[in-house]
């Protein structure tokens, strides 16, 4: 009996899908910077961070690609797009750089990536003997409240800091604006 | 796809997307997700060096978490202010909010 797998092989499959993943990172990645529009570009943002999400699945981690989708698909883009939407005016931002600008910016970032890629084509990686494959998320848990702890509540205690600080900037507006 | 070259590429293509969205963009919020692509590549790069060159497969994870946890107070603190200042000067285009030039 013929399966699927008799006419493309898996790790063809796997290959492709990868490469797919790529392209959605990317090509979201093109779209959250190059449109004038904003509610475009958060939605290029949202694409782009699916894509690193599903690349994360490659990377051996379900748990921090299944992070990446609550906190910046769930999280950040809704937060941008509430901020967008409650603030009506703020989507007149819709006007096209000068080109003298864009080509700046242009050739500033080529040569960031030339520098960098020439870097890393020239780097020596010392290969592991044995890389650690303990990918529980039971592990990365006890690691979390044994060895990182104090930047564990480091981080929830800037969590707390930014969004009380979130509340009284935005108030301290409200109070300008009424004087 | 099973190599790190290709992954450290592929971060480095974020950030630099990032770095041209940073550059060119006129407004504040586009300056902001360019910097949340920006963060991404890091963290992308943190995951690679993670699966491919570290004996410990916790650490990368666990740095990771750390990136995305900063990038979302930043997005809270930096939409706040964008939002005092919109209020403040009725404009988020960058070019016009230059009452801080000497």
């Amino acid at each position: 009996m013929n399966t699927i797998a008799d006419f493309i092989p898996p790790i063809l499959v796997a290959q492709g899908i990868f490469w797919l993943l790529v392209l959605i990172a990317l090509s979201g990645a093109v779209m959250a910077v190059v449109p004038a529009k904003i509610v475009h570009n958060v939605l290029g943002l949202a694409q782009s961070m699916f894509g690193v999400a599903g690349i994360y699945l490659y990377l051996g981690s379900q748990f921090v690609s299944m992070m990446q989708l609550l906190i910046y698909v769930g999280a950040i883009c809704v937060t941008y797009i509430f901020a967008i939407m409650l603030s009506p005016p703020m989507e007149l931002g819709g006007e096209k750089p000068t080109l003298f600008k864009l080509i700046l910016a242009l050739i500033a970032s080529v040569v960031t990536f030339i520098a960098l890629v020439q870097m890393l084509l020239g780097a020596q990686w010392a290969p592991l003997a044995a890389p650690g494959r303990d990918w529980t998320i039971k592990t990365l848990g006890q690691v979390l409240l044994t060895r990182y702890f104090l930047v564990f509540e480091l981080i929830s205690l800037l969590l707390v800091v930014a969004i009380i600080g979130a509340i009284m900037i935005t108030n301290l507006g409200v109070s300008r604006e009424r004087k | 796809m099973e190599s790190l070259l290709t992954y450290l590429i592929l971060g480095a293509l974020l950030f630099c997307i990032g770095m041209f969205g940073l550059l060119q963009h006129n407004s504040l919020i586009g300056m902001l997700i360019a910097t949340e692509l920006i963060l991404n590549g890091a963290g992308l790069n943190a995951m690679a060096f993670n699966f491919f060159l570290s004996s410990d497969a916790t650490t990368g994870q666990a740095f990771t978490l750390f990136i995305m946890g900063i990038a979302a107070a930043e997005a809270a603190i930096a939409l706040s202010i964008m939002i005092a200042v919109f209020r403040r000067f009725h404009d988020i285009r960058v070019d016009s909010i230059s009452q801080l030039k000497g």
